[in-house]
């Protein structure tokens, strides 16, 4: 402190007597003026699930409000849950994917066709069922070890080589299927495991089908390995910067391929999961899959320029968009209501993430 | 630059041209245009199309939408024909109405254009419709439903599992005939939803697959859980409704009709999982086209409608294993050999 004020008799040093009059304080973060809004975009920003989750209790309530308690039965609330088990399954591989920066447009198709081999193996050749479960399940995993293949070694781009593989995927499971759904009284008379997340548990209204139980396990045990271990971690790392990745000692090339071949084997056992739903096996169900998945982890409010979200927030936008399907259906409106509020909830979904990725700008 | 672009483009054109039509003269080309190759009922459809091409000497192109309701494909696939030199087109269109304009081009081209199965909008877009009788087939199914409750009839609930949002005229006259047969005033027959008939629960879609009957099912025993009659678009809906009423142990006090009859669908009446179905002929309908046309290549005729109806009817019957008096009908047994899929 006295240095200046020392120096100022020097003439040749008397630049420095400003010096005496600025500012003592040292440098510090700003905390305090913060507005209460600003305070609301940093919690958005800490916790990518509290959005959806916000916009799914508010739409309960006003559904709630709307049917009263045709809408709020524990019955009503359950079917809810069946109708979204298996977006839910397909949105939590679609989830990893997104997470690394990349895009799965075969899910679906992958669903399909998994589905069609376990019941074509069974029927078609006599194997077992658990032999043809586990067939499908392993051709999932191949296709999905296929797109991570090329995504990571070949460097092609994921939008473009799932485009690809949905094509191929979906035009093999037609070609393969002949076309054939094989009939739900078949299936339950010669092998009914492949119809075991058709079951169910009641609890007095509520109805929860395996099916519904084995989406929750997924998306919590997928919750945990994201947030708590090591290879989740490096899965958001990858997705954020795969360069400082990199640099950091993770392979991500071998990530990568991890990703989707596991996104590839939970596409599978979505497939086992849809003939418990509708009872056959059809080739041509799930046509939608891909968007519908996308559409939840859009509206969950996961980035699709990668590392930033929740798979928790995938479930809670899966549930927006069955619980807008259902209430608007028991209103009574046109279909077409439901795909627009749809739609208008993806772009409201991508617009509030830009405004809350502006506080750490 | 630009314009040695041009001339050259119509001088490849004209090649183009020249090359093609001695071609297409000495061989008569058809389009055979479906709404999917993925439902078998298309699929069929196809083979007897086929099978009629190579027995007639016809060169038969085939296309389809990717999905049920994808007109733009069926767009670029009616102008790949006119391209081609086809002299006529066999169509089974997503859009009834949006495909109209392109069908009146090809049509201007000199093509003859035939809806199959499903009727165009207004009919006369085509040259002729060879099409199953939807409304009678939605008749029967009504007629045999009322039948078999009898007097519980008057009371029914009845939940009505239709197609897609945009009422493809397939859907509507099928939904409006089952009413016509079933005894409920359909008010407009040309528009679902304008009824006030009490005992309909409601209307929902299905896109004419498992997944879509089993929600559409689901979401109608929200609405009114005492359901106790469903119309059906088509078996695979069925199925899907069948597993939904499973679910909550009502599948053995609901009637379920249906129109079709695919394989799998009349396995399903004799199951006893669907009461009554309408069957079709899809095979017939496609290969009576392929006759059409190479008849209209060879002496420029153009098929007759049947008498009274301003279609050809290719015919429609009723399969169940449980008839009723006043409906005609076929078992199972038979339904089975005529099935398709």
């Amino acid at each position: 402190m006295s240095e200046p004020q020392a120096a100022s008799k020097k003439p040749h040093l008397e630049y420095e007597n400003v010096l005496s009059q600025s500012s003592k304080q040292v440098a510090s973060f700003d905390t305090h003026d913060k507005t209460p809004l600003q305070k609301f975009q940093h919690f958005l920003h800490s916790s990518p699930a509290a959005v959806p989750l916000i916009v799914l209790l508010l739409s309960l309530l006003v559904f709630g409000i709307v049917l009263g308690g045709k809408f709020f039965s524990a019955f009503t609330l359950t079917l809810i849950l069946q109708q979204v088990a298996i977006v839910g399954i397909v949105g939590a591989a679609q989830t990893l994917v997104i997470l690394t920066a990349g895009i799965d447009l075969s899910v679906g198709a992958i669903m399909v066709l998994s589905s069609v081999i376990m019941g074509q193996f069974t029927f078609r050749y006599g194997l077992p069922a658990p032999v043809s479960i586990v067939c499908g399940l392993g051709v999932g995993a191949l296709c999905g070890y296929i797109n991570g293949w090329l995504v990571a070694r070949m460097k092609l781009p994921p939008f473009i080589v799932t485009l690809g593989m949905w094509q191929i995927v979906l035009a093999s499971n037609f070609l393969y299927s002949a076309n054939e759904t094989i009939r739900s009284q078949d299936i339950s008379a010669q092998a009914p495991l492949l119809q075991l997340f058709g079951q169910s548990i009641r609890i007095g209204g509520a109805v929860l089908t395996y099916g519904v139980i084995a989406m929750v396990l997924l998306v919590a045990v997928l919750w945990y390995v994201l947030n708590r271990t090591a290879w989740g971690r490096h899965l958001y790392a990858v997705g954020d910067d795969p360069d400082a990745a990199e640099l950091a000692g993770v392979n991500v090339k071998t990530m990568l391929i991890s990703v989707y071949t596991l996104s590839g084997l939970i596409c599978a056992l979505a497939g086992w999961v849809l003939i418990g739903r509708i009872g056959s096996v059809s080739p041509t169900a799930g046509q939608f899959a891909n968007i519908e998945s996308i559409t939840a982890v859009v509206i969950g409010g996961l980035s699709l320029f990668g590392g930033r979200g929740s798979i928790m927030g995938m479930l809670f936008g899966a549930l927006i968009v069955g619980v807008f399907s259902l209430g608007l259906r028991l209103i009574g409106t046109d279909p077409q209501w439901t795909y627009l509020l749809i739609g208008v909830l993806i772009i409201s979904a991508v617009a509030i993430d830009q405004w809350i990725r502006k506080v750490a700008g | 630059m630009k314009k040695t672009v041009v001339s050259a483009a119509i001088g490849a054109l004209a090649l183009g041209v020249a090359f093609v039509s001695p071609a297409a003269a000495a061989d008569v080309s058809a389009c055979l245009i479906t709404k999917t190759d993925t439902n078998p009922f298309f699929v069929k459809m196809k083979e007897g199309a086929t099978a009629k091409a190579a027995e007639l000497g016809v060169t038969l192109k085939s296309y389809a939408g990717k999905v049920d309701g994808d007109s733009e494909s069926q767009v670029a696939a009616i102008e790949t024909c006119i391209a081609d030199g086809a002299k006529g087109i066999l169509i089974a269109a997503s859009d009834t109405k949006g495909i109209v304009p392109s069908v009146q081009k090809a049509r201007d081209a000199g093509l003859l254009v035939i809806a199959l199965d499903t009727p165009l909008e207004p009919i006369s877009a085509a040259d002729m419709t060879f099409a199953t009788d939807n409304l009678l087939a939605g008749k029967l199914i009504g007629q045999w439903a009322a039948a078999t409750l009898g007097d519980a009839a008057k009371d029914a609930r009845v939940a009505f599992l239709d197609l897609t949002p945009s009422q493809p005229s397939v859907d509507v006259m099928r939904d409006q005939g089952f009413m016509i047969g079933f005894g409920i005033d359909p008010k407009d027959p040309n528009k679902i939803g304008d009824e006030d008939d009490p005992r309909i629960v409601g209307h929902d879609i299905t896109n004419g697959n498992e997944e879509g009957g089993r929600t559409a099912m689901e979401n109608l025993l929200q609405k009114d859980p005492t359901i106790n009659v469903v119309h059906t678009i088509n078996e695979p809906a069925a199925a899907g409704a069948y597993e939904a009423l499973k679910a909550v142990g009502r599948e053995k006090d609901v009637l379920i009709v249906s129109v079709d009859g695919g394989c799998p669908g009349v396995q399903n009446v004799a199951d006893g999982v669907i009461g009554a179905t309408s069957q079709q002929y899809p095979l017939a309908m496609a290969a009576l086209g392929v006759e059409a046309i190479k008849k209209f290549a060879d002496t420029g005729e153009k098929p007759k409608a049947t008498d009274g109806k301003d279609f050809f009817d290719t015919g429609v019957a009723l399969v169940t294993d449980k008839p009723v008096a006043g409906v005609e009908s076929i078992d199972t047994k038979v339904g089975k050999e005529k099935c398709w899929g």
